[in-house]
């Protein structure tokens, strides 16, 4: 367990994971932590600055700011986590079997692979939404059928150039079975590159659901999302521009601890780096994926 | 024991488009008893690698058979740790997420060893390459050439094989390191008599570990000589390949 040792000696990526840990809390036990409905209107509190009941203030429909936000951590961060943990799960599983077996079955997967990424991310999720109706659960199931084959691909080249090592070599020669090739020499060593993938694309995938909420193609009002608050705030940029703060500083700073974590993660997985390792990388692949999330809206 | 008949290997060629195959070995035949050491001789490219790999059951050959104790080398259960093996590039022979404990465990695991047994084994094992406790807990990248050698040739034979295959498992060392491996080599042959495929393109290393050696060229048999007759080899390969080391 040395990479959790090299983790937990990681300032920087220990109050990311903590963060992001508290927020996932806070969404699964939303109903008890936050103070108020979210989709109680109180027209006589519309723009209400913030007060000791409502600690982050109220909306345009006088709505409670920090109720609808930690409401909003469910469609923002947890459906997308689990949209992100099927798409991995489908992605892996197929990306083992072709990039460890290879051959016939190989191919074929690859090339249903290929069919599957020559349609754009984006042109996908909207095909779903045109055919089966704007909604969070479309998304995430485009989400899921547009990520996956991406997985694939990536873990199948993993598995294949680790597939090639001699201590697979050694272990098969002395006659040890595909299935604990696989699972004790294989998935050891590619997780980090797993996770590294996974935790980067989550980054990207919590900007794009809350850019679809923003475009009104994602969860429906009344429901909180914080795409969705920001589009909300957006008619009133100018005359209360700090209703904007609390979902886009949300977004950010969640954006950014899952990126900080990703890159810590990938230096912390890594048996041969131990403690010593740089930073300023995070940095750049936290502006990258931001940026990578804003120009597809 | 080993008994190797008509064997022959191709590959596709790189290429997407491209249809032809590569001829890596053809029609070889050899045999390699108990306890004996039999070299495998040629320049890089000749297929020793390849014949290597199915000499160890990794790929199936297009023709031929391959007979271990008169079974099928391509059946896994059946050869299980009787066939080993020790590779050349020692920067990828032990899973860099193991420790020297876990790699040697991996082997002694397959026979069917666990608990103090098994730890009392390694702590053989490793002093038995001439390692001591100390390295146990250690990771492959904290070790030098040498010593990732014989962790290999301690995980190899902890399985107590009876043949090891060795695939120019002592190329990438440098000159001494190279000379206490075959030393290392040498004496445990005597004290396990297990019998060696030493793959190398260093006739002189090969001179001094075997018993025969087979040259090879091009994947096909030039010779096969016993090691004290190596002066007399007929082939004009052979005797170029001879006059190399000999000037
Ligand atoms: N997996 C493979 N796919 C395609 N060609 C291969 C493969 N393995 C080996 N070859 C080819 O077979 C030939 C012999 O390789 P190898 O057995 O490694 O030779 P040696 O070990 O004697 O240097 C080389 O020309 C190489 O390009
Ligand atoms: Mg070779």
């Amino acid at each position: 367990m040395k990479w959790l040792k090299n983790a937990l000696h990681d300032k920087v990526a220990m109050a990311s994971f903590t963060f992001l840990v508290l927020i996932a809390a806070a969404g699964i036990f939303a109903p008890f932590l936050a103070p108020h409905d979210p989709k109680a209107v109180h027209m006589d509190m519309r723009f209400a600055p913030a007060s000791w009941e409502y600690p982050l203030g109220n909306d345009q429909l006088g709505r409670c700011v920090l109720s609808r936000l930690i409401y909003g951590i469910r469609p923002s961060l947890l459906w997308v986590l689990a949209a992100l943990v099927l798409s991995v799960g489908i992605g892996g599983i197929v990306g083992f079997v072709a990039g460890y077996f290879r051959g016939r079955l190989d191919a074929v997967l690859m090339r249903l692979c290929d069919v599957m990424l020559s349609f754009p991310g984006y042109v996908m999720t909207l095909a779903i939404i045109g055919i089966m109706g704007v909604g969070l659960e479309n998304i995430l199931i485009a989400f899921v059928l547009s990520k996956w084959p991406w997985f694939a691909r990536v873990i199948r080249t993993s598995v294949r150039q680790y597939a090639e090592a001699d201590y697979v070599r050694f272990a098969k020669a002395i006659g040890i079975s595909d299935w604990q090739i696989m699972t004790r020499h294989i998935a050891l060593v590619a997780t980090p590159d797993i996770a590294v993938i996974a935790s980067s694309s989550l980054g990207s995938m919590i900007l794009q659901i809350s850019g679809f909420s923003f475009l009104g193609l994602g969860i429906q009002a009344p429901n909180a999302e914080w795409g969705m608050m920001l589009s909300e705030a957006r008619e009133v940029m100018f005359s209360r521009p700090e209703l904007m703060l609390a979902p886009g500083l949300a977004i950010v700073l969640t954006v950014c601890a899952v990126n900080f974590l990703a890159d810590a993660l990938q230096t912390a997985l890594d048996p041969k780096l131990g403690r010593s390792r740089q930073k300023p990388q995070a940095l750049v692949s936290a502006l990258d994926t931001g940026i990578s999330g804003k120009s597809g809206r | 024991m080993l008994k190797v008949e008509g064997v022959a290997k191709a590959y596709k060629k790189a290429g997407l488009f491209s249809r032809e195959r590569e001829q890596v070995l053809a029609d070889i035949h050899f045999a390699c008893d108990y306890g004996e050491c039999l070299g495998i001789i040629g320049e890089s490219g000749s297929g020793k690698s390849t014949l290597g790999r199915l000499v160890l059951g990794i790929e199936q050959p297009d023709r031929g058979s391959i007979l271990f104790e008169g079974e099928s080398v391509t059946k896994r259960r059946g050869r299980a740790g009787k066939i080993s093996a020790v590779f050349q590039d020692y920067t990828s022979s032990i899973n860099p997420f193991y420790t020297v404990e876990a790699a040697i465990m991996e082997s002694l695991r397959l026979i069917g060893m666990g608990g103090q047994e098994a730890s009392d084994k390694l702590d053989f094992l490793l002093d038995q390459v001439g390692l001591d406790r100390s390295y146990r807990q250690k990771h492959p990248h904290e070790l030098s050439g040498g010593e990732v050698q014989r962790v290999c040739i301690a995980r190899a034979v902890a399985t107590n094989p009876t043949c090891i295959v060795l695939d120019e498992a002592i190329s990438s060392l440098d000159g001494s390191v190279q000379m206490q491996v075959l030393q290392l080599l040498k004496q445990l042959g005597q004290t396990y008599r297990m019998s060696y495929l030493f793959i190398t393109h260093d006739l002189q290393a090969a001179a001094y570990l075997c018993d025969r050696v087979m040259i090879v060229h091009r994947g096909r048999v030039v010779e096969t000589v016993a090691v004290e007759q190596l002066k007399d080899v007929q082939s004009a390969y052979a005797r170029k390949l001879l006059g190399m080391v000999m000037l």
